[in-house]
């Protein structure tokens, strides 16, 4: 969880690249890294094998700079993408404050990035959070490729929404950045809730900074 | 203006004094060189002593990484936690402490002291900040956090200006 230390007047969040092994974490790391001034970032640690497979986690710390007082921070980790590593996945979620779910967007990617999804909320369970009360984004990577699935059946599987209990949230919401759709909306009298998703190329930086900034300006606003 | 607010917990400046004090202490009677105390999530939340020439966002990180792997070897072991690690290097040796399952109490020493002084004073402090957390956490818990409006309209305006306003 978010961290305000009012005697280094510091603020850090903490979020967290997850998803199916491959799908493109680290290479949206590896961008932000690559494309942010050097004096609002810090090192990029990888700790990873001898075939630069995640092995533990990647971590990037980005600075937004001073404001109202406080020196703001993003840290950023992926977790390793392979299900054998789930106790250093499980391990990388504690205190986290907005997730990213990296899917690979290829068809036969289908079943790793399903299993990935019910890890992701299955290990959020075991750490006692709420990933439907959570800043969470998806991002479907990998749309240059030919054999990458429509956004809709990507939708389908893997945003399919929650039930909204609250009554104060059930009101129709635009999705700002699907013009003309919705991320809260009612159907067949069920009110149902569904996160932000974008499309990317992170070897090439498409939707790599949209996906980050939505997930921040969330992560701010869950400070608020 | 009005300080932004922790949504989970805060760490503030009369604790910081407190816990500052015990740490200074605690250097001298160790003969240490630096004591930093990093959360579990990896946050560096403070440092006393000899400032580190290293990374200090690095460090926490890769410091809550490390004892959050020991944890889970001690529980194959059937242990329930390590509550302390040693690494041992040939200048520089790390000596780390569970406080309060939350944080880690981090100690930096060189060939001026031993390991078994740097153990046999680290003992009562961790008593003494683990007694000071404890008290922390509970007192912070059912308060209502908030930042304020213009601490996250500030920061999502620079959020644009670092990732582009596309």
């Amino acid at each position: 969880m978010s961290l305000v230390n009012y005697a280094s007047r510091e603020i850090n969040c903490k979020i967290v690249y997850y998803g199916p092994g491959l799908g493109g974490k680290t290479t949206n790391l590896e961008y932000v890294y690559e494309k942010v001034a050097p004096s609002s970032k810090g090192k990029l640690i990888s700790l990873a094998t001898e075939t630069e497979r995640t092995l533990f986690f990647d971590f990037l710390p980005v600075d937004l700079g001073t404001i109202r007082g406080f020196r703001t921070r993003f840290h950023l980790y992926t977790v390793p993408g392979q299900v054998y590593y789930n106790a250093s996945r499980k391990l990388i979620l504690k205190g986290v404050d907005g997730v990213v779910f990296v899917a690979d967007s290829q068809i036969d990617r289908t079943e790793a990035n399903l299993e990935a999804m019910q890890n992701l909320y299955d290990n959020m369970t075991q750490h006692g959070y709420d990933l439907t009360r959570l800043p969470f984004v998806i991002q479907y990577n990998k749309r240059d490729l030919p054999n990458a699935a429509p956004i809709a059946a990507l939708d389908s599987a893997l945003n399919p929404g929650w039930t909204v209990a609250d009554v104060e949230r059930q009101k129709l919401t635009p999705d700002p950045y699907r013009p003309g759709e919705y991320l809260v909306r009612e159907v067949d009298g069920v009110w149902v809730e569904r996160v932000p998703t974008f499309e990317a190329v992170a070897v090439r930086g498409d939707g790599v900074f949209d996906t980050l900034k939505a997930v921040s300006k969330l992560v701010l606003k869950s400070l608020g | 203006m009005t300080a932004p607010r922790a949504a989970s917990w805060a760490f503030h400046e009369e604790d910081s004094v407190r816990i500052r004090s015990v740490l200074i202490d605690f250097l001298r009677d160790a003969s240490a060189r630096t004591a930093l105390l990093v959360d579990r999530a990896g946050q560096m939340l403070t440092t006393v002593g000899e400032p580190p020439t290293f990374d200090p966002t690095a460090f926490a990180s890769l410091t809550a990484a490390d004892f959050s792997a020991n944890d889970q070897l001690a529980r194959l072991l059937g242990e329930g936690d390590f509550g302390t690690l040693f690494h041992q290097g040939e200048k520089e040796s790390l000596y780390l402490a569970d406080i309060a399952r939350r944080v880690i109490l981090v100690v930096l020493f060189d060939n001026r002291t031993t390991l078994g002084l740097v153990k046999l004073r680290m003992r009562p402090t961790v008593i003494e900040l683990t007694s000071i957390f404890t008290a922390m956490f509970s007192r912070d818990t059912g308060t209502s956090s908030h930042v304020d409006a213009s601490f996250v309209g500030e920061a999502e305006d620079e959020l644009d200006k670092l990732f582009g306003t596309s």
